[in-house]
């Protein structure tokens, strides 16, 4: 198996390639578009502003690759920024557009809680999901953001509440997204990534 | 369904070496900082925080050393700091695999250091740690490892500091720290009902109930404590489902 972690500078790519070492799996982690491209599974973590990261998308000239390959059908998970991505855009870098793969915005949370929305917490499942199968429903996964995406998308498998409902878990055909850090969420996050490799290509 | 109330361990180390003292004194050996740490991940511990409390520069890479092996162990976040400076300071930390920086004295030298660090790794990783004692009807700032008065009202830094990019505050009580009393759950309470980013109280844990107070009446998101850890006075397992059976939400590991 290939695995590519997209490698643009986030914080967190580190960690994506240990948890994937502890699941017997080296990752490659490269931001090169022929990389990319010979990939058959693709991660885009993420972590910080969002307009870094899509930044970089262009900048590196990872944009298109990244698409090209999605629509070949490469299974892809994007964590945290890496499922904000996704979206049409972002009001933390309104200027810029996001993938555009899914209709909607990703938007500020309520500033009735306490933010950065920081810790653990748990998911209510809207719909069958492949990454969670096998994973005890009352599960905690590790949340680190202030922005997030809508929670009434046809490709919302799991939502979490802080201030408002918003996705958590984004399945649709093989595009998938966690907006918690599977790579921090201790045992059930290990098994999320393990269902994520074991998707065929 | 909410958002779990964190229980935070603390690894003050001088090279690979944890140790403990009170009142930020009498240092003592506490146990190996990567032993620790991968007992914490598998007890059942919702972050770890890992200090350069020697914070020289002779002792950089052994400490970037001690942070690598330490996340290497790591399945929850990691949060180190002592003695950054400088924006450069945070990237070594967090190329060795931090998820979060935390500062102290050099963000009252220098606030516009939380801004930096905020534009660059985003506010989720920037931890401003606010050492402060009791003067009066108010509480003060202390930085250098507690040894020299600012003068600061404590609030109004955590204030100051959240509004500059911090997206948590570390606030621990120098007047309760390393007693083993109990938190300052009124220090807790003033800032964190206040503040509009997550508090993790620090300074005094002992008992479950020290725990159950700070949540309860301080308020705290997230509870930090160090030696009753590391000599095994107190198992993060058993203080969890204390807190689970006195109705605190908290995460148990399966």
């Amino acid at each position: 198996m290939n695995v590519a972690i997209i490698d643009y500078g986030a914080g967190n790519v580190r960690s994506v390639a240990t948890a994937l070492h502890r699941l017997g799996v080296e990752a490659t982690t490269t931001s090169d578009a022929a990389e990319l491209a010979r990939a058959d599974r693709l991660i885009l973590p993420g972590v910080g502003h969002c307009a870094a990261l899509i930044h970089a998308l262009d900048a590196q000239g990872i944009r298109k690759p990244l698409v090209d390959a999605i629509s070949r059908g490469v299974p892809f998970l994007g964590i945290c920024l890496g499922l904000q991505a996704l979206y049409e855009a972002s009001d933390e870098a309104p200027d810029l557009a996001g993938l555009g793969l899914f209709k909607g915005s990703v938007t500020h949370l309520p500033a009735n809680v306490k933010l950065p929305h920081m810790g653990w917490n748990q998911l209510r499942p809207i719909r069958t999901s492949v990454l969670l199968r096998s994973i005890a429903p009352e599960s905690y996964f590790y949340f680190a953001h202030t922005f997030a995406a809508p929670s009434a998308g046809p490709e919302s498998a799991a939502v979490c509440k802080h201030g408002r409902d918003f996705v958590a878990v984004l399945e649709h055909e093989n595009i998938f997204g966690v907006q918690f850090h599977p790579e921090k969420s201790g045992a059930p996050g290990a098994k999320l990534l393990e269902n994520f490799l074991r998707q065929a290509a | 369904m909410s958002l779990a109330r964190r229980i935070v361990p603390c690894l003050d180390t001088d090279g690979a070496r944890v140790v403990k003292g009170v009142h930020f004194e009498h240092l003592r050996d506490a146990g190996d900082a990567v032993e620790l740490a991968a007992r914490y991940n598998a007890e059942g511990a919702d972050e770890l925080v890992v200090l350069d409390i020697a914070a020289s520069r002779d002792n950089r890479p052994t400490f970037l050393d001690t942070i690598r092996r330490v996340a290497a162990q790591l399945a929850i976040p990691l949060t180190a700091g002592g003695g950054i400076r400088a924006l450069e300071d945070a990237r070594a930390v967090v190329r060795a695999g931090a998820d979060k920086i935390t500062v102290n004295t050099a963000a009252v030298q220098r606030p516009e250091l939380l801004r930096e660090l905020s534009l660059e790794f985003g506010a989720q990783a920037v931890v401003l740690a606010i050492d402060a004692i009791r003067e009066g009807a108010r509480w003060t700032v202390r930085v250098h490892g507690g040894r020299m008065a600012t003068g600061l009202d404590a609030e109004q830094w955590a204030h100051c500091g959240a509004k500059m990019g911090a997206g948590e505050i570390l606030l621990t009580s120098m007047d309760r720290d390393g007693t083993q009393s109990g938190f300052d759950t009124e220090l807790t309470a003033a800032i964190s009902s206040s503040l509009s980013v997550p508090v993790i109280a620090s300074g005094g844990a002992k008992l479950p109930r020290h725990f159950l107070d700070v949540f309860r009446d301080g308020r705290a998101d997230a509870a930090l404590a160090a030696s009753i850890f590391h000599d095994n006075t107190q198992s993060i397992r058993g203080l969890k489902a204390y807190l689970r059976d006195s109705g605190v939400e908290v995460r148990l590991p399966c």
